[in-house]
């Protein structure tokens, strides 16, 4: 192989290097853009001041949509609803969901492959099927009149349940227990330790998976338009609203919610590079 | 689209043996079943046998109704009907959710791996950037897909400006903006996973590929592309399973001759009240993924999944 052959080579691999770098690049910039143009849509049409109910498209700048969210007859009623919900949903299904992760991660027992399969499956069946399910349940107890709030309640903690107890069980999972060791080596007993130790090191992800649960909630439409009776949360409002026309507002709603997720993980990852766990 | 999302955001642990590996100090006690208990409880009585409920109701006398109440009369005939009379709904529900997992992947691996191995100090930025369409609602971002796929709007006018589509053809309402919807709503849970696993990957194997002289192509096909297949596996069932179950991108981007089997169930459950044609549909839906998958997975060659 005589040296410009060489130079040339590596020459030519330097240029397909190059190519190989900014041509992944690339392509990964435009999925990003993709990924965030409904959000700018979302953001620009909370401004919009819409020509007819059925319309759209960006007609007309104004500001009443973020002056009077509350205009739009029942959105915030159906928000406050979601909350409620949101918020009891993912407590139960929290506490439920970590009691579990502990028995799996901590303790023996009978039955661990039937226990996993049980948590596995909610996760792996279509919203659809799940909810239809629930609703068949319900109706063939003769409860099919009476679903409301109540019902909704028990189907998002069902669905939580299984994130929970695999996000928590992640995070037990990479502990060392001998740190507990350590403490009742020091004359800690097993609740201190567990108060003391165990308890705040599993926090941040008992803190995800509530976080992971109320958004589950809150956004969820499919499993309850199965189960929701005469009760109406914000994607029940969003979707019945979608027939007659979209209120503006509901974009604010949209934009708001960006805007308090994105300041808590902003907020998370500043906290976490501060004391880095 | 709550199951995949929150599938996705915790990507790696899907294998639900891995609570198998023993651990030397593992208690046995009651203890342990006192804490599975409630939880255990809840998913038995809502989600365990409501699944067995779907299955009866699927076989009761579709001649009944929801007034009369309905006779269990084992009418396995309803399967036969139902596969006749939404044979379209259900082949295309596979179709776009086919379609939709394809685009994916080839959207979503690129991105992944430039997050992991092109993106240096932008990491956590790009990171986020992928979840940050979770953080609001679901069909908010569905409708804004309406706005921009809009007759009038630039993506349209760009389109036929360069002659991809005719002067009076329109995207709202075709198969293709539903696909779009679908692939754009799951897209965050084919990259996660991938993500995930290419994260993994030592580099130092790449770099040895190198001085065995394997060039770039090569290393990709020969060292990286296998090693990230767990996250390509879990990200295409992450992607699959909710899309062929979905029915709002058909609903709010589409017409009744885009509608999914989504669509059907929805409709024969709560408009027309007809419980064992829907519950059937919803059998056949779950069955049919449940095979696909296992198809799949044996393919891939990964067992963990199952």
């Amino acid at each position: 192989m005589t040296a410009t052959t060489v130079s040339r080579t590596s020459s030519l691999q330097r240029t397909g290097r190059w190519v190989g770098d900014h041509v992944v690049m690339a392509v990964a910039l435009v999925v990003l853009v993709y990924m965030f143009l409904p959000i700018f849509f979302v953001v620009l049409m909370s401004f919009n001041q819409p020509t007819s109910r059925l319309s759209y498209e960006f007609d007309a700048f104004t500001w009443d949509n973020w002056a009077n969210p509350c205009q739009s007859s029942g959105m915030c009623g159906a928000v406050v609803t979601s909350l409620q919900i949101g918020f009891l949903a993912t407590v139960v299904a929290t506490l439920l969901g970590t009691l579990v992760a502990f028995a799996l991660v901590r303790h023996r027992f009978r039955g661990r492959a039937a226990t996993s399969l049980l948590i596995f499956l909610p996760m792996a069946t279509p919203e659809v099927v799940m909810g239809s399910s629930l609703l068949a349940l319900f109706s063939s107890v003769g409860l099919a009149g009476k679903l409301g709030f109540w019902s909704i309640l028990v189907a998002h903690i069902m669905f939580c349940l299984s994130f929970v107890v695999v996000t928590v069980k992640a995070r037990l999972a990479g502990l060392d227990s001998t740190l507990e060791q350590a403490a009742m080596d020091l004359y800690a007993n097993e609740w201190q330790a567990f108060w003391r130790v165990t308890f705040p090191l599993v926090f941040p992800g008992i803190l995800a998976a509530a976080l992971l649960s109320f958004s589950l909630s809150f956004d969820d439409f499919i499993v309850t338009n199965f189960n929701h009776g005469n009760t109406i949360t914000f994607p029940m409002f969003v979707w019945g609203s979608a027939q007659r026309g979209i209120p503006a507002q509901v974009n604010v709603v949209g934009t708001v919610m960006f805007l308090i997720a994105l300041g808590l993980v902003l907020a998370g990852s500043a906290l976490q590079r501060r004391r880095p766990a | 689209m709550s199951v995949a999302q929150a599938g996705a955001t915790v990507g790696g642990s899907l294998d639900p043996r891995d609570g198998d590996r023993e651990e030397p100090r593992r208690r046995s006690s009651r203890a342990g079943y006192l804490l599975l208990l409630p939880g255990m409880l809840w998913l038995l009585l809502f989600f365990a046998v409501p699944t067995v409920q779907l299955l009866a109701t699927s076989l009761y006398d579709p001649n009944g109704s929801l007034d009369t109440g309905y006779a269990m009369t084992w009418s396995f005939g309803t399967y036969l009907d139902v596969l006749s009379q939404y044979r379209d709904p259900f082949l295309r529900s596979l179709y776009y959710a086919l379609s939709a997992t394809v685009l994916a992947l080839l959207l979503g691996y690129p991105l992944a791996y430039a997050i992991a191995v092109k993106a240096g100090r932008w990491k956590n930025l790009m990171l986020v950037m992928v979840i940050a369409p979770f953080f609001t609602s679901f069909l908010v971002r569905t409708l804004a897909w309406k706005s921009i796929l809009a007759d009038n709007g630039f993506v349209v006018s760009s389109l036929q400006f360069l002659h991809l589509l005719g002067p009076d053809s329109r995207l709202l309402a075709t198969s293709v903006a539903v696909v779009t919807g679908l692939t754009y709503n799951f897209l965050p849970f084919m990259v996660l996973p991938i993500y995930a696993s290419l994260e993994k990957i030592d580099l130092r194997l790449v770099e040895a590929g190198k001085d065995l002289y394997a060039d770039g192509v090569t290393s990709f096909r020969k060292i990286t592309l296998p090693l990230s297949m767990p996250g390509v596996v879990a990200g295409t069932l992450l992607t699959f399973i909710p899309a062929a179950g979905d029915y709002i991108n058909a609903q709010l981007l589409g017409t009744p001759r885009q509608y999914m089997i989504g669509n059907v169930i929805d409709n024969t459950f709560l408009v027309q009240l007809n419980y064992p044609v829907a519950a059937a549909c919803s059998v056949v839906l779950m069955a049919a993924i449940v095979v696909m998958v296992l198809v799949y997975v044996r393919r891939a060659g990964t067992e963990e999944l199952v």
